[in-house]
């Protein structure tokens, strides 16, 4: 699977936020973005799903071939596109199987749910999450904790089985012991098949899963793009020197 | 408990999947049935004399309903809510029966009427859920049944023209009783034509573990169903009484003005559970009122979903010391129709205790409001009281409006009122959307959200038609916005 950002502009009630924006994942690749707060990291990730209150004022996104720049956030889904919220919301009264259950078979049409066994995996993916089985009858992200969203994000990228994963700042928030299941459970979920687009402001979680690559997103446009050793100059400089640059 | 919950679910699925399969989606459908008796268009003294006749019923019976055809002429059709001036009293028929049919077995109901209470599922919830069931076909209750269990405890439950010859002493001593035909001009109106609706007796210390259901179907145009049902829980007994109703889309409207009286006794608990589903040619008007007395709990559960204008209140007048009550209601108003919804809760004695939560959705121009009465008498010390209305809009032009009365007179009182409006939520949506649901299942699964806390306490097969209904307006609706 490859995703292909091209030349991407978009802007929130009015406001400019991206300036061509270019940038290529494909499978089997890990990016990290990093950038300054407000830099436009979570508007990208809005604009990947198709969020309706983001406007694309110019360029494409392809995902394998396909233009999806103008299609629904449900059509995005249903290709293998998958967005971890910075900030995800709560659905009040929607109950998790439910709502898991109905996007599994969207995902996955041509596979027979039995509810029985569906639940079954839920649960056990619970367990490797860190999240009570109980959870299983709560509504979506109703009375979660910062880090239980988080671990709830990694759950239904467990479940729902996607191929091409935004993580937006999955490690914020996080526990010591939590930040190391997540990042154990995005390096097995890891394939050739999978890309991983992984938004983050520290280097620990890039530690733990190696980026190929690392871009730097500065004022809605990419700095500078580099490898490993990019995040470490960030680390040490800061963003200061890359604004001269964008 | 949280798994049987997960299994609620499912199962309301998997109902829905089945009656998709079964194309018994529709319920606008009606019969080509000519009524056997009908009284003919419009209301007079006369007709009010036919019906009684017809009825062969005992004098003080016929009295008492020339008495509230006199309150209902002496009345003004109120004015103080929705526009009614759409009910065409002249052109409606007030008594319309398909035939004599009193069954208690379903081989005996007329073919083509059988054939919709097959559709609309109710032999078969009868089979699975139901202690005792009764049909009502426009005017008169065509069949009832009731398992023998409960028949060898003494419990009696038939339609209430049935129930005035075999009971009439009973009858009569709770008939008009806690809705007196003064109460309002459709009461007086129920009072003065009324025909079928259940009498449901439950004998002292019965505990009546199944509910029991009544389903009314309108099949006429422009007819009136006024049914007239009695619940009477005697001490320390319990019993859950449910009533159904649908009714074809029609292009002359017909009018729906029912009255419940519910009797719960010392140490007893009543529960009423009603989900009405009339098309968008129905006025619906019902008064339903319940009296609770010492240690008594009563709780009503309705789901005012179809229907074109309804106006409905349900009242418990707490009477003894430590009764309390409960009310949950959900109202879905369609485009074009108005839901006024809400309680009453009357406390006339100590430590009275009454809970109404009120859980509201418009869609495209519809129209919610939440009316409800909250009284606390001098002396009912220690009454407590609370009061939450929740509304959601779904779109720009959907309207909601909250107009709760408060009168406390009770300096010991302790009244709390909670009211919240929201919008469906484009974060929510989008969330849900983002990992593949439609816009549609996006935004029933909200709604249905919303309706929760109501839908948990709703039985299974009505939790089923709620959510098919939601499903259904919603995708009607297309884009949310
Ligand atoms: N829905 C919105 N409405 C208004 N402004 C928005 C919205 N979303 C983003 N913005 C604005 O766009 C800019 C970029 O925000 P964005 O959330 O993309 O930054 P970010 O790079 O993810 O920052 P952080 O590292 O703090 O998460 C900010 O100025 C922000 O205020
Ligand atoms: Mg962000």
């Amino acid at each position: 699977m490859i995703l292909e950002i091209k030349n991407l502009s978009a802007s929130v009630e009015d406001k400019p936020i991206l300036k061509n924006v270019n940038l290529r994942i494909g499978g089997g690749e890990i990016h990290a973005l990093m950038g300054p707060n407000g830099a436009g990291k979570s508007t990208l990730g809005n604009v990947l799903i198709g969020h309706p209150d983001y406007k694309i004022t110019g360029g494409q996104i392809i995902l394998d071939g396909k233009d999806i720049t103008y299609a629904t956030p449900e059509e995005r889904a249903r290709a293998g596109l998958f967005l971890a919220f910075q900030s995800p919301v709560a659905v009040e009264g929607v109950r998790i199987s439910t709502f898991l259950r109905i996007a599994y078979s969207h995902l996955h049409p041509d596979e027979k749910i039995v509810i029985a066994d569906f639940n079954k995996r839920i649960k056990e993916a619970m367990k490797t999450v860190g999240l009570d089985e109980s959870f299983i009858s709560r509504s979506v992200n109703d009375g979660f904790s910062g880090g239980e969203r988080k671990r709830f994000e990694i759950l239904q990228m467990l479940i729902l089985k996607p191929k091409m994963i935004v993580l937006d700042e999955i490690d914020s928030g996080l526990d010591v012991d939590a930040l190391r299941m997540v990042a154990e459970q995005l390096k097995k979920y890891f394939s050739k098949d999978v890309g991983y687009l992984i938004i983050t402001h520290y280097q620990r979680i890039l530690k733990d899963i190696e980026p190929h690559f690392v871009h730097v997103l500065v004022n809605g446009t990419i700095a500078m793009d580099g490898d490993r050793t990019l995040s470490d100059k960030i680390e040490e400089n800061g963003y200061d020197w890359l604004k001269e640059v964008a | 408990m949280e798994s049987t919950y997960v299994n609620k679910d499912e199962e309301i699925d998997r109902l829905i999947n089945d009656l998709k399969s079964n194309g018994a989606l529709d319920y606008g459908f009606h019969d080509n049935i000519n009524p056997v008796y009908s009284t003919g268009k419009g209301l007079s003294r006369q007709v009010i004399e036919e019906i009684s006749e017809i009825k062969k019923e005992p004098d003080w019976m016929r009295r008492i309903r020339l008495h509230a055809y006199e309150i209902f002429m002496s009345k003004p059709v109120p004015t103080w809510g929705p526009d009614l001036s759409g009910i065409d009293w002249e052109n409606m028929t007030y008594y319309s029966s398909p035939d004599e049919v009193k069954a208690t077995n379903w081989d005996e109901v007329p073919k083509e009427i059988k054939d919709t209470f097959e559709k609309l599922g109710v032999p078969e919830m009868e089979r699975k859920y139901l202690a005792g069931s009764i049909a009502q076909y426009d005017s008169e209750g065509i069949y009832n049944s009731l398992k023998k269990e409960w028949e060898d405890k003494g419990v009696v439950f038939m339609d209430l023209d049935s129930a005035l010859k075999r009971y009439p002493d009973l009858v009569k001593e709770y008939f008009a009783k806690a809705v007196p035909p003064s109460d309002n001009k459709f009461a007086a109106l129920n009072v003065a034509v009324w025909s079928g609706g259940a009498f449901l007796y439950v004998p002292r210390g019965v505990h009546v573990d199944m509910p029991l259901q009544t389903y009314f179907r309108i099949n006429g145009e422009a007819t009136g169903q006024f049914e007239h049902t009695i619940v009477v829980a005697d001490e320390g007994s319990s019993v859950h009484y449910l009533e159904g109703c649908t009714a074809p889309i029609y292009s002359k409207d017909s009018l729906h003005a029912a009255i419940v009286e519910y009797y719960v006794m010392k140490n007893a608990h009543g529960r009423y559970t009603s989900v009405q589903n009339w098309s968008n040619s129905v006025y619906n008007m019902p008064t339903k009122r319940a009296w609770v007395e010492e240690n008594g709990n009563m709780e009503w559960v309705g789901g005012s979903l179809g229907s074109k204008v309804t106006m409905i209140y349900p009242s418990s007048y707490l009477r003894g010391r430590n009764a309390t009550t409960s009310n949950l209601n959900i109202a879905l108003a369609g485009p074009g129709t108005v839901k006024d919804t809400g309680a009453k809760a009357i406390h006339m004695a100590p430590n009275t205790s009454s809970k109404i939560i009120a859980k509201s959705v418009s869609l495209g121009d519809g129209k919610s409001i939440y009316r409800g009465l909250v009284r606390i008498n001098k002396d009912a010390v220690n009454a407590k009281s609370h009061v939450q209305c929740d509304a959601l809009l779904i779109n720009d032009e959907s309207v909601s409006y909250t107009m709760p009365h408060d009168e406390i007179y009770e300096p010991t009182a302790n009244f709390t009122h909670e009211a919240t409006v929201g919008k469906i939520g484009t974060e929510e949506l989008t969330y849900l959307r983002s990992r593949g649901l439609s816009e549609d299942e996006a935004s029933s699964l909200i709604v249905l959200g919303f309706l929760d806390d109501v839908m948990k306490e709703i039985p299974m097969e009505f939790a089923v038609e709620m959510n098919r209904l939601v499903k259904l307006e919603m995708s009607k609706m297309g884009a949310v916005g």
